[in-house]
């Protein structure tokens, strides 16, 4: 558990993050999960984002040591795809009993181990620690180390038990299971000085192979993306970049901070949400790889791309642009894509009545700013009931949200779009932004809003 | 009775089983104006309620004692001091049901003791508060939806007199809200008054509320709780309601009777001779009528699922209902596996049933005809290959699962057509070499994960 503490505490001090930044150290120590109140809070935990984090990597046994809870009640429920092997979407778990729980787990996971090998053989297993076996002293880096060189193949501990804090906790907790076990333990067969790692993308609905063909035009491999569609393999050799992006701006910074002290490279924080962005995100890359000796004709080169899929997408965009004029959204997620969508939708004539920015850092609040032109319409904290009632006053054509919060938008009649991990459409880069404001026309003007809102029959003869 | 087999693995692979709060919550949110809270981690909430939004394609409420490590250690009285304080003025239920969690029971938190130094401090929750102790590393769903309805009969329901006419359905967690609803209309046309506890007819049977809501969105009323010990009967459908009709017979003295399955003729025929022996009427026209129609399906029907093979993954009182019609349809149950004891799974034992999980399922299933459990069976499907019908919880991959009705009649009827034409979708055709071509080659096949 020290260690496991002492971890916790690096992760808190994280110089690269913004919102540390303005803290002072005695601040900084306290950590930066909001304290969780009980009887009123929502989100998942550490073990939950780690798993999230790690989970696309698609070629490797991801196990959970624990009661059958962990894993039992949230398997294969997220839309991370793979080009192409599939045992990542295993479920695998220790389902730990009441026996276990008194004498102990290890040797369960243990024989699991060697169950998962003897079946499956992947080139990896990561070992997800719980909360009951945290609890009872189980522990996992010891004896994944001893399974390790038992059983020859890598065996990744993974100590996130939910309980030591929120689901972004968790993401970063497994960046540093990464940078402990995993980076820098393998070679690629070869490097290119256009070599790039992506971290924080975790590829869902596809969105990595939206933008992955647009750097493959310009010459520029994804070495590694973390973890998205990853390989046990790339995610080893991922220090061999020359430089990196990183895509959701508080999961995994201090996996991109630590490459650059450790690695030399460097890296920006982009987003693939946008017309705009994505163009940043692509001259940023051809910058970096640039300035670590890339040929200069990368930029010229990345220009051009830029115009003309812009200059595609735009024409394609341009049939929704006279339907969507002045139609009123209001977006509730976090972080990046508060600001990178909200500038995208106002290229469309899209008017934001508000943006979430429980999530976002002080940069982020900042863009949004800046987009924006005020403060007016950030929204700190809405609880479902006043989203509700804003939408069912109509002060919103409709509603952007994850999938938890879509009744509130349906059971008020109202559109309503998912825009975070459950989305079945992938909305980054070029294409991608085409696709959202497809799917936010489709919903918006579908007839059915008309009919659900007509009172019945009954109803309206007692009001006439 | 022999216990069931329970494959010797360390490692549980694509887990059919899921955890004991679960089940309870779900209990919960049947009951009108209802906050579940898990004491646990805010993940183990988080997750259920992930789980119930993609199952019923409705909002959840599902609140969490936010337990932390320090928590945990220290003990976790005042955290559900805390919870029960915000959910009350956030929320105003008018009922709360905790469950415990593996996190908490690992402590071993006295939450009966915490409870009643909370209640007496604050004569504000002055709402219903039952506590069940569900621990995620014994059990199963199933196993926590019937913790959860003996804890609220067991501090809620008090002896009365006898209202005639009245009765108390306990129904299973196997049970949809349709069901619910088709049983309800069976009863009443008996001239019956039924209170169903939980209710999730009420609840999760996916309407609009006329204004925002945080709590469940309908369910058995505190007035009807109130009222079942005054009830002629208790009916409790599955054998996991044996425990909570027993303990609402001991506090209240009403007569319990357990029905493990309402699908099938001979099942449905119990039924309705006793609800007619019960209320003293008759069946009505209407369900002779069904009981025909199902007579006459079975024989439309018998061609097609003779001699089937058929591997099934749920939970016991799922599995007994699924698997006993479908042997009586004449099909081979080929592989059966289930989550947790229970006396059914005995009856299973020459058909080797086992508990275990959808690997070992898979594993036996690849020659069979029809697989059926819950979404995540979709992978092991689309291996092998074969048909595969969603049943049970979660099914986050189709819509209007919470209708389908399996029960009485008419609910068989449904069944009988709805696998008869799968395995119609999925005839073998001839080959002029006289080999039936084998399910991978024929072009209207049903597995697709999409």
């Amino acid at each position: 558990m020290d260690s496991l503490a002492n971890t916790v505490q690096e992760v808190f001090d994280e110089p690269a993050c913004a919102k540390n930044q303005v803290k002072t150290a005695k601040e900084r120590k306290k950590g930066c999960t909001q304290a969780l109140q009980p009887g009123a809070a929502a989100g998942g935990c550490a073990f939950d984002g780690a798993k999230i984090a790690l989970s696309p990597i698609t070629d490797v046994a991801h196990l959970v040591h624990g009661p059958i809870a962990c894993e039992g009640n949230s398997w294969d429920n997220r839309g991370a795809k793979s080009s192409g092997p599939l045992l990542y979407r295993t479920g695998f778990t220790t389902d730990i009993n009441e026996t276990d729980v008194v004498f102990g787990g290890e040797k369960r996971l243990f024989r699991a181990l060697k169950e998962i090998i003897a079946k499956y053989d992947p080139p990896a297993v990561f070992v997800y620690q719980t909360c009951v076996t945290a609890l009872i002293g189980d522990d996992i880096e010891a004896l994944c180390k001893a399974a390790s060189a038992k059983l020859g193949k890598p065996i990744i501990p993974v100590n996130a038990p939910g309980f030591v804090g929120s689901k972004n906790l968790g993401n970063k907790l497994a960046g540093e299971a990464l940078l402990e076990y995993v980076i820098g333990t393998q070679e690629p067969e070869y490097t290119t000085p256009y070599d790039i790692n992506i971290i924080g993308e975790y590829n869902l609905a596809g969105e990595l192979w939206q933008v992955k063909p647009l750097l493959a035009e310009l010459g520029i491999r994804v070495l590694s993306c973390l973890s998205g569609d990853a390989r046990y393999r790339e995610v080893a050799s991922a220090h061999r970049a020359r430089a990196a992006m990183m895509v959701c701006s508080k999961a995994m910074i201090n996996v991109a901070r630590k490459m650059e002290e450790r690695y030399g490279i460097p890296f920006f924080e982009g987003s693939f949400y946008g017309l705009s962005d994505m163009s940043e995100a692509l001259r940023e890359i051809a910058r970096l790889l640039v300035s670590r000796g890339a040929q200069p004709d990368l930029l010229g080169r990345t220009e051009a791309l830029v115009a003309r899929e812009e200059a595609r997408a735009w024409a394609r965009l341009a049939e929704y642009r006279p339907r969507l004029q002045g139609k009123r959204v209001l977006l509730i997620t976090g972080g990046v894509k508060s600001w990178s969508v909200v500038a995208a939708l106002q290229e469309m004539g899209i008017e934001i009545v508000g943006t979430s920015v429980k999530k976002s850092t002080k940069e982020d609040k900042e863009r949004i700013k800046k987009i924006m032109g005020d403060e007016a319409h950030m929204i700190e904290d809405m609880t479902p009931r006043e989203m509700y009632k804003l939408l069912k006053d109509a002060r919103a054509d409709i509603m952007l949200s994850g999938g938890r919060s879509q009744f509130v938008a349906l059971k008020a009649r109202v559109p309503w779009l998912d825009i975070n991990q459950e989305r079945h459409h992938a909305y980054a880069g070029y294409d991608g932004m085409v696709a959202l404001v497809r799917e936010i026309d489709k919903a918006l003007f579908n007839p059915i809003w008309a009919q659900v809102r007509r009172s019945a029959p009954w109803d309206m003869e007692a009001v006439s | 009775m022999n216990a069931p087999a329970v494959v010797s693995k360390a490692c549980a692979v694509n887990p059919l089983k899921m955890s004991q709060p679960l089940g309870a919550a779900l209990a919960f949110l049947g009951i009108d104006n209802a906050m579940p809270v898990f004491h646990g981690s805010q993940g183990c909430t988080a997750f259920g309620l992930v789980l119930f939004v993609r199952h019923f394609r409705e909002s959840i409420p599902l609140q969490t004692t936010a337990m932390n490590e320090v928590t945990t250690i220290l003990g976790g009285g005042e955290n559900i001091e805390k919870a029960l304080l915000n959910i009350h003025k956030r929320a105003k239920p008018s009922f709360i049901g905790i469950a415990s969690t593996g996190l908490t029971e690992t402590k071993g938190d006295d939450v009966m003791g915490d409870l009643r130094r909370i209640t007496s401090a604050h004569p504000e929750l002055d709402m219903p508060i039952v506590y069940v102790s569900t621990p995620d590393y014994k059990g199963a769903f199933q196993d926590g939806w019937a913790k959860a309805v003996t804890a609220i009969v067991e501090s809620l329901a008090s002896p009365l007199a006898t209202i005639a006419g009245q009765v108390t359905i306990l129904p299973g967690c196997h049970m949809t809200p349709g069901d619910i609803t088709e049983l309800c209309e069976i009863v009443a046309d008996f001239g019956l008054k039924a209170i169903v506890l939980p209710d999730l007819s009420r609840s999760l049977d996916g309407h609009i509320p006329d204004d925002f809501t945080p709590t469940s969105l309908g369910g058995t009323t505190r007035p009807e709780i109130a009222r079942i010990g005054a009830s002629q009967a208790t009916i409790a459908i599955g054998e996991q309601m044996r425990p909570a009709a027993d303990a609402l017979t001991a506090k209240t003295g009403v007569p319990a009777k357990i029905f493990d399955t309402l699908t099938g003729l001979a099942a449905a025929d119990d039924f309705f001779s006793y609800l007619s022996t019960l209320s003293g009427r008759p069946v009505p026209e209407k369900y002779r009528r069904q009981r025909n129609q199902l007579v006459d399906a079975m024989l439309d029907a018998h061609f097609f699922f003779g001699g089937k093979r058929i591997a099934i993954g749920a939970e016991p009182d799922l599995l007994w209902a699924l698997g006993a019609w479908l042997k009586d349809m004449g099909c081979t149950l080929t592989a059966l596996v289930s989550t947790t004891e229970s006396p059914v799974l005995a009856r299973f034992a020459g058909e080797g049933a086992c508990i275990g999980d959808l690997e070992d399922l898979e594993g036996q299933a690849h020659d069979c005809d029809l697989l059926i459990t819950h979404s995540h069976g979709r992978q092991a499907a689309a291996r092998l290959g074969i048909p595969f019908l969603r049943m049970g919880l979660p099914v986050f991959d189709r819509l209007g699962e919470a209708h389908r009705v399996i029960v009485g009649y008419r609910g068989t009827r449904n069944l009988v057509f709805e696998i008869g034409n799968i395995f119609l979708a999925n005839d073998h055709e001839p080959q002029p070499d006289g080999e039936a071509c084998a399910g991978v080659c024929h072009p209207h096949h049903s597995t697709s994960e999409a």
